[in-house]
């Protein structure tokens, strides 16, 4: 009962849209029904909006009919959005009850400019609460399952977004990189995921969790695939202060190029400090054959010592949670979402503010929220958050004594597969780990990706190799992603996403 | 020893407008706790001449044009509150009743 057309990549299904051999609502049917069939195993989706996804891609189909050219080459093709970004008038819940129900007012520019390429939006994908965790079992809205194995998580925060594609709900989604964000559920799900960089792709309308590390960026089952909607919601935006004022790098041309297989001339470095104790056995073995496999595409491998990235989980465990403290405060009870207490005449503002935030957050925000309150404290700020904020300096003196002998870094995107559902729910630091290979990229603002490497030879689990480049040569990222991932399914017989299990219930 | 009390993680709690539990304050006690040993090694490497890093980008403030647009509707702006009353938020009582 599945269509066929819920297997294509994205470029396919925009061709044969824009060849007329199949129509934007067709294609959109084919996945809304496919969300109707296995999101109840999955729970990647908190809201599914089937009249708004049916009538773009009525438009879609109307214009072309009339034989206009497509607004963009996505034109027509669906889409999952991780519910961090804010759509008019359809629900935006951050993945908690403090939102529910929220309706904004307006688009984010990141969901403007996909409602302007023609991307159909089928709905809002499920996410740790504000974005903050590693496993998507943080949502107020229930755990999202791995299609590898729904015992296990999909990573997170962004596992919603990650999972609609693993289980061919969507073909493309939008993700938002706090500390990896994008590519950790990328990497557990067999997906390819990118944080472009740092002020690449606009923060407005994506509600803030960390503003100096948050980005958004696209997620796919391609590196075309995601090359293509990089394009989309990529360059700069004056409704955004640190959105950078250039040309967005051209990564769907260094994908093409990349995907001719010839990486002779690149320079890849291989972060030492990211292997060893706490690392997978067949996480590093798959990350040796990838290396293998960039060297046999002619590319110049050596290794590199980036010595302080050791200390970055620490410097980013104080740094976003202090970010999210002040961030999470326009949480007051008082001109959107959640209000309690505030029908009782006896409670002030305040008390109904801290009743209402003890109501509206979950464990991991208010653990979060306290961490950040006491690195900021008066006497506690040096030590903790002023410390931290110079560790960023050395890492991001690690990163540019690194690129200049190099062009890209590779590591494995996670130090393990995705483990079970609530394994490590009740060890906070236990959790963090699971980002310690993506943080760095986020606390230096470079971009990086996770493209999937292959599967663990002990558990049969997905792991992804991530590639990082500096800062606007996102191009670069893409081009030995594209290689390697053409490389990697010629030598496995087909795309790791083929292997998937079939999750239909 | 805890170099974070439950006391501590009280007075945290009422600075950051958290009505915590007693179980939550037990449980946060111990997990802030393991959480600040971990990352203190921070003050390990940053010596003092290191200049610190706020933002990865230069951030500069934006101008726009000084020019009248639209901007959301009274409607849309109190779309999302808790309560209205005469097109204003309606907000518990700020002043303590001896104030």
């Amino acid at each position: 009962m599945n269509s066929p057309l819920i297997r294509h990549t994205a470029a396919e299904l925009a061709a044969r849209i824009h060849a007329r051999e199949v129509t934007s609502v067709e294609v959109t049917q084919a996945h809304l029904d496919r969300i109707q069939a296995v999101d109840g195993r999955i729970n990647a989706f908190l809201h599914v909006d089937t009249e708004g996804a049916l009538a773009a891609a009525r438009r879609v189909d109307a214009d072309l009919d009339a034989g206009k050219a497509p607004v963009s080459p996505l034109a027509g093709v669906p889409l999952a959005l991780k519910d961090v970004l804010t759509t008019k008038g359809i629900p935006t819940t951050c993945g908690s009850k403090m939102l529910e129900g929220w309706r904004p007012p307006y688009d984010a520019t990141v969901t403007a400019r996909l409602h302007a390429a023609g991307v159909i939006v089928l709905g809002k994908t499920n996410m740790d609460e504000f974005a903050m965790g590693s496993s998507t079992e943080n949502s107020a809205y229930g755990v999202t399952r791995n299609p590898w194995d729904t015992d296990r998580i999909p990573g997170g925060s962004g596992g919603g977004s990650s999972a609609s594609l693993a289980a061919f709900e969507a073909p493309l989604a939008i993700g938002t990189d706090t500390g990896g964000s994008i590519r950790q559920p990328g990497s557990v799900t067999g997906t390819v995921g990118v944080k472009p960089t740092y002020g690449g792709v606009s923060r407005h309308g994506l509600v803030a969790f960390s503003s100096s590390l948050d980005q958004a960026g696209p997620c796919a089952r391609t590196v075309l695939d995601a090359a293509l909607l990089h394009e989309v919601i990529g360059g700069h935006d004056p409704m955004d202060s640190t959105s950078i004022d250039a040309p967005v790098p051209p990564v769907v041309a260094a994908a093409r190029q990349g995907a001719a297989g010839d990486l002779r001339g690149v320079r890849v470095g291989v972060v030492r400090e990211f292997s060893g104790d706490g690392y997978q056995p067949g996480v590093l073995r798959s990350f040796e054959a990838a290396v293998k496999q960039l060297t046999a595409l002619g590319a110049d491998v050596v290794e590199v010592s980036c010595p302080h990235f050791d200390y970055a989980l620490g410097a980013y465990y104080l740094i976003a949670p202090s970010e999210c403290s002040s961030n999470l405060a326009r949480f007051d009870a008082m001109r959107y979402g959640l209000r309690v207490g505030g029908d009782d005449p006896k409670l002030g503002a305040e008390e109904v503010m801290s009743l209402t935030r003890e109501a509206g957050f979950g464990p991991e925000v208010k653990r979060r929220i306290m961490l950040g309150t006491y690195a900021l404290s008066s006497g506690y700020y040096d030590a903790y958050y002023g410390q931290a904020q110079k560790v960023r300096t050395l890492i991001s003196r690690d990163f540019a004594a690194a690129f200049d002998t190099v062009d890209v870094l590779v590591s494995p995107t996670t130090p393990t597969t995705a483990f079970r559902i609530g394994e490590r729910a009740d060890d906070p630091m236990a959790m963090y780990l699971a980002d310690l290979c993506t943080i760095p990229a986020n606390l230096a603002g470079n971009a990086a990706m996770s493209v999937p490497s292959g599967l663990s030879d002990e558990d049969g689990l997905p792991v992804g190799l991530q590639i990082m480049a500096p800062a606007m040569a996102d191009d670069r990222m893409y081009r030995v992603a594209a290689a390697y991932e053409v490389a990697r399914n010629a030598a496995a017989d087909g795309a790791l996403i083929d292997r998937v299990p079939d999750v239909a219930v | 020893m805890p170099s974070i009390s439950r006391d501590e993680v009280a007075h945290l709690a009422r600075l950051a407008r958290l009505s915590v539990t007693d179980d939550e304050l037990d449980m946060f006690a111990g997990q802030l706790d393991v959480i600040l040993r971990s990352v203190a090694q921070v003050g390990e490497v940053a010596a003092d001449d290191i200049p610190p890093t706020s933002h990865a980008v230069p951030v500069t403030n934006v101008f726009r044009d000084d020019v009248i647009r639209p901007g959301l509707t009274r409607q849309e702006a109190l779309g999302g509150a808790p309560a209205v009353e005469e097109n204003r938020f309606r907000v518990p009582r700020i002043l303590g009743e001896e104030q």
